[in-house]
C-alpha cells in the first residue's frame, strides 16, 4: 500500500523546501505544514503571502485550491457517515488525495462495510508521516535539496502509475481521457481551477456515459 | 481586528491558521453534517471518478505543458520520461516500477543534458 511513498516523499520535500525559501522561516514553515496539511493550497498561498496580499485573499484562494476535497468528501460520507462527528471531522481533516484513491482501490463494494474507518485511519496516518517527516526535513534542510534536479516531477511519475492502476473498465478511460483534455485545455484558469473544470467534465462524461448505457440496454429486445 | 498593529509575523501566523481551518472546513463540507445524507445513486456513482479525474487533471499538464503552453518538441526531458514509465507500466504495473524507469531517463537528461 506503501508504493506512493516515494512520488510523496518528493512532493513533501519540494514543499518543505518551497515554504522556507519563500522568506517564511523554519518556524512559520513548521506551523504551515502542521496545520494547513494540503500541499497545493500551501503553495498556492506562497506568493500571496510574501506579497502581502489581505488575508481574506490568501484564504478565499487556498479554498478554491481546495475545492476538489468538497467533492472527496461526499465519497467519504458514504463510508464514514455512521461515525460520531468528531471522529468523522478529524478524519475529514486528515484525508488528502491518496487517501480516497488508495481506498477506492480497496473497497470495491457500495456503501458502508466493516473495517472502513479503521483503513482510512490507518491510511491517514501513514500519508500524514511521510508527508510531515518529508516536509520538515524540506524545510530544515532546504539549502541542501538540489531543486534543480527537478525533484517534483518524481511525484509526477508516481501519479502517473497511480492514475494508470485506476483505469479498471471503459468508463474510467474516458473519464482519465476527458480529464486530461480539460485540465489542460483549462491550464490558464487561476487558482488551480483547471483541475476543478477537469473533475466536473469526467464527472459529466461519466453520467452521460451512464445514461447512454441505459438507453441502450431499453432498445435491445427481450427474450 | 486591525491587521497593521500587529507585528508581521503575527499577521503571517493568522494567515496560517486561517488555512488550516480552510483546509478543516474544505475537507469536512459533505461529512459535517448530523442528517442523513442521500445523493442520487446515479450522481453518487459518477463521482467515484473524482478522484481519479483529480490526479489526471494533476498530473497531465504537469507533463504535456511547458510554461504554460503544449511541450512543442519531442525533445523534452518531461514526455520522454512519462512515455518510458507508461512503456514501463504496460509491462510490469505498479507505481515504484514506472517511477524508478522514468526517473532514470529524466534525471539524465535534465541533468546532463539540460533538456
Amino acid at each position: 500500500m506503501l508504493a506512493f511513498g516515494p512520488g510523496l516523499a518528493a512532493w513533501g520535500l519540494v514543499t518543505g523546501v518551497a515554504m522556507t525559501q519563500s522568506g517564511l522561516g523554519v518556524g512559520l514553515s513548521l506551523l504551515m505544514t502542521f496545520t494547513a496539511y494540503a500541499g497545493s493550497a500551501q503553495l498556492a498561498s506562497l506568493p500571496l503571502i510574501a506579497s502581502g496580499a489581505p488575508i481574506w485573499v490568501i484564504w478565499a484562494s487556498a479554498f478554491c485550491v481546495n475545492l476538489r476535497f468538497v467533492i472527496f468528501s461526499s465519497q467519504w460520507r458514504v463510508h464514514l457517515g455512521h461515525l460520531p462527528r468528531g471522529r468523522r471531522v478529524l478524519l475529514g481533516y486528515l484525508l488528502a488525495d491518496l487517501n480516497l484513491v488508495m481506498f477506492q482501490k480497496n473497497w470495491k463494494g457500495e456503501g458502508h462495510q466493516v473495517g472502513q474507518a479503521r483503513y482510512a485511519a490507518g491510511g491517514a496516518a501513514a500519508v500524514w508521516i511521510v508527508w510531515q517527516s518529508t516536509s520538515v526535513a524540506g524545510i530544515l534542510l532546504s539549502s541542501l535539496v538540489p531543486l534543480e534536479w527537478g525533484l517534483g516531477f518524481a511525484g509526477t511519475l508516481s501519479m502517473l502509475g497511480i492514475a494508470y492502476s485506476l483505469l479498471s473498465d471503459r468508463t474510467a478511460w474516458v473519464a482519465a481521457i476527458v480529464s486530461a483534455a480539460a485540465a489542460v485545455a483549462a491550464f490558464s484558469l487561476p487558482l488551480k481551477l483547471n483541475i476543478l473544470v477537469a473533475i466536473a467534465a469526467a464527472v459529466v462524461a461519466t453520467l452521460v456515459m451512464a445514461q447512454a448505457g441505459k438507453a441502450a440496454e431499453a432498445m435491445r429486445p427481450r427474450h | 481586528m486591525d491587521g497593521s498593529t500587529l507585528p508581521g509575523w503575527a499577521v503571517t501566523a493568522l494567515t496560517i491558521l486561517g488555512l488550516g481551518v480552510v483546509t478543516l472546513v474544505s475537507r469536512n463540507v459533505f461529512l459535517w453534517s448530523r442528517r442523513e445524507l442521500h445523493f442520487p445513486e446515479r450522481l453518487q456513482r459518477a463521482l467515484q471518478m473524482a478522484p481519479l479525474a483529480a490526479i489526471v487533471a494533476i498530473t497531465a499538464p504537469e507533463i504535456f505543458l511547458a510554461h504554460g503552453h503544449l511541450v512543442e518538441s519531442w525533445r523534452d526531458a518531461r514526455l520522454l520520461s512519462a512515455a518510458v514509465a507508461t512503456a514501463f507500466y504496460a509491462w510490469r504495473p505498479g507505481v515504484l516500477g514506472p517511477l524508478l524507469a522514468g526517473l532514470a531517463v529524466y534525471l539524465p537528461l535534465r541533468l546532463a543534458w539540460g533538456w
